[in-house]
């Protein structure tokens, strides 16, 4: 949503990729967010996996709600396409199009008002269809291009910057989506991109719908004292379970795992992560125990992130569908129609 | 009741969820196969079980299949509502009711004649379990009703051999003894056949019975669409059905792949984005909703119309406001669909006025949508959609090739030069070009509902937000020369100084659309009889073509007739049209059930006389 162009600056000693390009072939429009805003860090984080995965960037779809979070897919590949819907319904627009053409990566970018609230209904829904894609929700618990409202995520007792205290209970989206059967759920902070772009990694390889929840402090309206989504409130109450490593397919596992608290988990195109357990009380291939744990950490008030749930083995849109591998985008208009159209009829003479 | 050969009504008053509505098809496709045209309406409740429900059917070699406003033999079986149907039949008509329980008190006219058949009697001497007899009675129904009007058994016996199959042989004989149960009482008790009667003819040869939801499903098919969204709701749930199924047939590999996608979504806000999705992915993809769906959509509608994503959407219109009756016709949605959305947008809709336009609009309409880069209407209505109406065959262009619009392909990309601009009018008629994601870098853009620039880029300047309304505006008035045109019937045609036949305008004529078609002409049939011609014009799309914008203006007075109570085709075309308000009366319909073309002839002999008067 930039008023100025981005000078595309070319540095010649800038590492690049299997593709040959550099970190800045990845990146998009100016960014008009907030100086210090935590969704800028997600964008950069963004850009260092898609970099990072070889991914050419025109075969990504960016999709996106309304609000200060969904402005940010103009900020990064700029060699997508990209949509901006209407509030709260990204996640129709990215089944759509992922049901037409399942052949391109899907990045949807939402905050919490976007999906808790106006689009909760869409989240859940695009959750139990598992569609092929990942989907950030950049949380900081407040509304922010209208001046500083809770939203559905703010916790109990946290205190807005005019003063008032929010009493209702949060929506917390990883759990939501863990009982919604979301097939790949991991929480993250703006502020840790050494564990959010392996998360991002993952998520995008991941074959269904990765919901990454990423704590993303509102530097405007929702970064003071007595706020439960402000920097300082979460780095003090953060608590990462799992560490994950991306490990590209053929790539090979060098670094040192300590047996017992790592775990490897194969992707569908052959590349693994492995899941290094920071807190080995967390199983998170296993649902119940993920939920129950997450439920213990909350009522500590801790902030817990990593890839806390993971089922490589759910079917996504397409293969429930059964559809043909090719994308739906060409019209179907083949074969003999008049004889099609004879069969037909003779039903009803 | 003088003697009526292949010209008369029967209604059939019934309680819903007990089979009657099988019973009654079987009827109408009777009367069909022997060659006489039909008509076959239900209005049933919006219940699965108990409430009441009526089917009409209209045998009419003249070939009015509308309703006439007349009931020459009334099959009462429902106790709830047998008032009410005795008194609705046309005086010299027939009440046929199960006798099986004394109703003879109930019997308050001398003008109509009645016939008991104990049909509940006879099937339960005949059926064992419940259910069986529930269902037996209603073809019982069907037996009588054979030999009242002299249908041919051997017709009707095959047409449930086509129904069960030959691996259902059993039922067919089951049924069949049901019909012979109801045909042999009446041709011993009642002098057979009555007045009224089917004779075989050959009228209905090159003609089809089907609903319009199914050819507008078949549209979609044939026109290519890959990728359904919806929501459940009636009248609009057997077009995805019917969708699905044929694509099933014939759009699955021989490997069980589909080469389509039907989502049924969590509601209709999620169904619309859906569509938009994947028309923005460069699929054809529509859904079918009704009025309450429509209200919902309005938000994405307006999305689809400023970025210009194609999209078909199916209005099979109902009752409205509000949920309405939902199982109940109207032609309520006029404006909520041509104008959908907020801040000022305008719509292509098209306007089916049966099954088989319906067939040849839908698939138009994905051309349209493509062409136009926006969303575009199918108005049709419940009438249209759900009941089944007898049609000339569908046929299909064997040349046609999908409109699939100004899209860049990979190597008109590799050829630009400087940045790809999304809403640029480098041919001056509105259309700008697109790109499909992921076809190639040079292609990208970002769509967005917010204030953008014909760059494609975010703007909140003045200048620049009103330069693409404008183009928009300039997109509509190029897709006036594209839709459909009126059908136009002028009663006169005079030669001209060339000798050339040119029409000669009457001084008031019929402005309708949609469903109201085949009432409109039977009452210009019977007001031309009675000495008075209007000629007509059906409109068949929206925006109003030059031809429409003509007709209103070569006439001194005319009667825009429609199925809704605020007149809202007549609404538009004030708005939309130079005509002057003075020269426009509405004739308007709108309690749910299909208009009848007495109530067009009724109305315009009303105005005339009226205006005599003064």
């Amino acid at each position: 949503m930039s008023y100025i162009r981005k000078p595309v600056a070319h540095h010649s000693n800038l590492p690049v990729n299997a593709l040959g390009l550099t970190e800045r072939d990845y990146e998009g429009g100016m960014s008009t967010l907030c100086a210090g805003c935590g969704h800028d860090s997600i964008t950069a984080a963004l850009i260092q996996a898609c970099w990072g995965l070889d991914i050419e960037p025109h075969k990504v779809a960016k999709m996106s709600g309304i609000g200060c979070s969904s402005k940010t897919p103009a900020y990064f590949l700029r060699e997508a396409h990209g949509i901006n819907a209407v509030h709260g319904r990204m996640p129709s627009i990215a089944t759509g199009a992922n049901a037409a053409n399942r052949n391109l990566y899907y990045i949807g970018v939402s905050g919490d008002g976007d999906s808790l609230s106006i689009g909760f209904g869409q989240f859940a829904h695009a959750i139990r269809r598992n569609v092929n894609m990942l989907y950030l929700i950049e949380n900081n618990g407040v509304y922010g291009l209208t001046k500083g409202q809770f939203s559905a995520s703010a916790d109990v007792g946290s205190r807005s910057k005019g003063g008032d205290i929010n009493e209702q209970p949060p929506i917390d989206p990883v759990l939501t989506a863990i009982s919604l059967g979301c097939t790949f759920v991991a929480r993250g902070f703006s502020g840790d991109k050494e564990q959010l772009v392996p998360l991002i990694k993952a998520g995008l390889q991941h074959r269904g719908f990765a919901m990454i929840d990423v704590i993303s402090p509102c530097v405007a309206f929702n970064n003071h004292e007595g706020s439960t989504k402000s920097y300082a409130h979460t780095r003090q109450f953060y608590h990462p379970a799992i560490h994950t490593d991306f490990i590209e397919p053929r790539a090979e596992i060098r670094a040192e795992y300590e047996r017992g608290k790592t775990m490897p988990i194969e992707l569908h195109d052959g590349s693994t992560i492995v899941l290094r357990k920071v807190d080995v009380d967390h199983d998170p291939t296993n649902r119940a125990a993920a939920i129950g744990y997450l439920e213990r950490h909350r009522e500590a008030e801790e902030i817990v992130t990593g890839l806390l749930y993971v089922e490589e083995e759910g079917r996504d849109l397409h293969a429930i569908n059964r559809t043909a591998t090719d994308s739906l985008v060409e019209a179907r208009v083949h074969g003999n129609q008049q004889a099609v159209l004879e069969e037909v009829q003779t039903q009803y003479r | 009741m003088p003697g009526r050969v292949n010209d008369f009504t029967l209604k059939i008053a019934t309680v819903n969820g007990t089979g009657s509505a099988s019973a009654n098809a079987l009827l109408t496709k009777a009367v069909f196969r022997m060659g006489v045209p039909v008509m076959g309406k239900n209005y049933f409740p919006s219940n699965i079980q108990g409430l009441p429900t009526w089917y009409e059917i209209r045998v009419t070699e003249p070939g009015h299949l509308t309703r006439s406003g007349h009931v020459h033999l009334m099959v009462a079986m429902n106790p709830e509502t047998f008032a009410k149907d005795h008194a609705e039949v046309t005086p010299g008509g027939y009440l046929l009711y199960d006798s099986t329980w004394p109703r003879v008190r109930d019997f308050n006219r001398d003008d109509i004649n009645i016939i008991g058949v104990p049909l509940a009697d006879m099937v339960n001497h005949h059926f064992a379990d419940a259910r069986t007899r529930i269902l037996m009675k209603n073809v019982a129904y069907v037996g009588a009703l054979a030999a009242l009007l002299d249908l041919d058994l051997a017709v009707i016996e095959g047409l449930l051999q086509e129904t069960f199959g030959e691996s259902k042989a059993k039922l067919v004989a089951a049924n069949m003894q049901a019909v012979e149960l109801g045909h042999a009482y009446v041709r011993e008790h009642f002098e057979c056949p009555l007045g009224l009667r089917v004779e075989e003819r050959d009228l209905t040869d090159g003609h089809i019975i089907i609903d319009g939801n199914t050819t507008a499903a078949l549209g979609a098919m044939f026109a290519g669409a890959t990728v359904g969204a919806w929501y459940p709701l009636t009248p609009s749930t057997s077009l995805m059905n019917a969708f699905s199924d044929f694509c099933e047939r014939y759009r699955t590999t021989e490997q069980g792949e589909r080469e389509f996608a039907v989502i049924q979504a969590e509601d209709e806000l999620a169904a619309i984005g859906m569509v938009l999705g994947a028309g923005w992915m460069g699929a054809r993809a529509f859904t079918p909703t009704s009025g309450p769906g429509i209200s919902l959509m309005n938000e994405f509608i307006g999305f689809g119309y400023y970025t210009e994503i194609p999209a078909v959407i199916f209005d099979v219109q109902r009752v409205g406001p509000s949920t309405g009756m939902p199982t109940r016709t109207q032609q309520g949605d006029l404006m909520a669909c041509a104008y959908a959305g907020h801040g000022d947008t305008r719509h292509i809709c098209l306007y089916p006025a049966d099954p088989a336009e319906a067939f040849e609009l839908s698939a138009r309409a994905f051309d349209l949508a493509e062409h136009f880069q926006t969303p575009v209407f199918v108005v049709s209505d419940l009438d249209i959609g759900m009941n089944e109406w007898m049609v000339p065959e569908l046929s299909w262009d064997a040349n046609y090739r999908p409109d699939r619009g100004k899209v860049l392909d990979a190597d008109e990309l590799d050829r630009l030069a400087g940045p790809f601009q999304r809403y640029m009018d480098p041919d001056r008629d509105g259309i700008p070009f697109r790109t499909l994601p992921g076809v190639h870098p040079a292609g990208a853009f970002f769509t967005r509902g917010s204030g953008h620039s014909k760059h494609g880029t975010y703007t909140e300047d003045a200048a620049e937000y009103q330069e693409v309304m404008d183009r928009l505006a300039c997109k509509f008035e190029t897709a006036r020369a594209h839709v459909p045109p009126p059908a136009i019937e002028y009663a006169y045609a005079a030669s001209g100084g060339d000798g050339r036949q040119r029409p000669r305008p009457t001084a008031c004529a019929i402005v309708s659309l949609g469903s109201c078609d085949l009432a409109v002409r039977e009452a210009r049939k019977a007001l031309k009889a009675g000495g008075t011609e209007l000629d007509y014009c059906r409109i068949r799309a929206f925006p109003f073509t030059d031809e429409v914008e003509r007709f209103l203006a070569e006439h001194e007075t005319l009667f825009v007739v429609e199925q809704n109570r605020d007149a809202q085709c007549k609404g538009m075309l004030l708005m939309e049209t130079d005509v002057a308000r003075d020269k426009l009366v509405s004739i308007l319909h709108y309690n749910g059930l299909p208009i009848a073309s007495t109530d067009i002839e009724e109305a315009v002999l009303g105005h005339l006389n009226r205006e005599e008067a003064i």
